[in-house]
């Protein structure tokens, strides 16, 4: 097997022991639903993502036109001081914090993976940077869309409504998983036995 | 409209990301490869990841509520309209296999140096303003499908069953260890057909504990 893949299938997981093997996904999760305990019962919080981006396309666009965003129903549901919904919020921490945590884990771990166009996406529609940059905006688009629509995102939804056995996050589970497995073949059914990390 | 939390909700939610964002990448569901491989089967890391965390974490917040450590209305459950909820998770299906990432390890990604997840999170933020822009021309669609026990929408399948909420724990993690069994045995049986390296003296024996532990066998 190729060192610059040492990623790409269990059995390499075991023959490199390098610092970069990512750990066990069990063991993770594990600590992921510990975290979950203490943002509830110690913060009164649950964990989540997309809200935040509501937040920021909030901010950016009361830049220009403040007015505008004072008087549309949805943003005031999340960005209004009177009512305590601060924009900087627990979550915009949150948020920010969750680059700055993979930025150490990469760095402590001589693991930071630098990557422009993915190897899979490069095999089915070539090498060009435009064309990805151009894909993953659009992705961008229609998972937030989607995400404010369902109302929550695989932290929210996947995880935090999972693990509360809520029925709307596990009706969004269940979507999105057929979803992304439809998308998923459809681009790249072809070159599945490609999946290189 | 600049406003922000108390220092203490602020400095709670930094680490509270911080830890998460760690925990991601060791997982390296940062990475395109592995959210791709999921989608097509190749990969389960995704998998056994979120069912891990529902299953602990569930475990842990139940066992919390029965003892009164939580009241109910500590509790964040989402509000269930089955025609948003379905379509948005759809739609958001097709986003995740186009971008490669959630939300989440979406901005995880950049700081495990992900360069194309720059465009997908400026896409993400112009996403959730074109929601916000036509959320009024959405509004009978956003409210089709409530589904309600006891005149409330924020339910569990607990309460839409009737019955307790451990049975359904219950129920959820012997599911996620039975996925879990099948998943090791597959990926093990993929391990074994090509004969790479022999080298078996120094083959490490955590994945093989990690594997066991997660199956109990």
């Amino acid at each position: 097997m190729n060192i610059t893949q040492p990623h790409s299938q269990p059995a390499d997981r075991r023959e490199n022991r390098s610092p970069r093997r990512p750990w066990s996904p069990y063991l993770v999760g594990a600590l992921i639903g510990v975290l979950s305990w203490i943002t509830f019962a110690g913060m009164g919080k649950a964990l989540g993502t997309s809200t935040t981006m509501v937040h920021v396309a909030g901010l950016a666009t009361g830049v220009v036109a403040p007015d505008h965003v004072a008087e549309n129903a949805y943003y005031s549901k999340y960005l209004n001081a009177d009512a305590g919904k601060n924009a900087f919020n627990w979550q915009f921490f949150l948020v920010i914090g969750l680059a700055g945590g993979a930025l150490i884990a990469a760095r402590l771990f001589k693991d930071t993976h630098v990557e422009t166009v993915p190897a899979l996406w490069s095999k089915r529609f070539g090498p060009g940077k435009a064309k990805r940059y151009a894909a993953a905006f659009a992705g961008g688009v229609l998972l937030l869309f989607g995400a404010r629509m369902a109302g929550g995102c695989t932290s929210g939804h996947g995880i935090s409504g999972g693990l509360q056995l809520a029925v709307s996050s596990w009706m969004f589970f269940v979507a999105m998983f057929v979803s992304g497995v439809a998308a998923a073949f459809l681009m790249f059914g072809k070159e599945r036995n490609h999946v290189v990390h | 409209m600049w406003s922000i939390d108390p220092i203490l909700t602020v400095i709670a939610g930094l680490i509270t990301g911080l830890v998460f964002g760690f925990l991601l990448q060791r997982a390296h569901v940062t990475r395109y490869s592995v959210i791709l491989g999921q989608f097509l089967f190749r990969d389960f890391t995704v998998l056994k990841v979120m069912l891990t965390a529902i299953v602990v974490g569930g475990l842990g917040i139940w066992t919390m509520v029965s003892v009164g450590m939580l009241e109910p209305g500590q509790m964040h459950i989402k509000s269930a309209y089955v025609a948003p909820v379905i379509l948005g998770g759809l739609i958001f299906g097709v986003g995740m296999a186009v971008l490669g990432y959630c939300p989440g390890t979406g901005v995880a990604a950049l700081g495990d140096g992900s360069r194309h997840v720059i465009p997908g999170i400026l896409g993400m933020i112009v996403g959730a303003a074109a929601f916000a822009e036509l959320t009024p021309a959405m509004d009978s669609l956003l409210k089709a499908g409530e589904l309600t026990v006891h005149g409330s929408n924020k339910i569990t399948i607990a309460d839409a069953a009737g019955v307790s909420p451990w049975w359904i724990m219950a129920a959820v993690t012997a599911v996620a260890a039975i996925v879990f069994y099948v998943i090791e045995r597959w990926e093990r049986r993929d391990d074994k057909s090509p004969p790479k390296h022999t080298d078996a003296g120094d083959r490490p024996t955590s994945t093989d504990a990690d594997s066991a532990a997660a199956h109990g066998s």
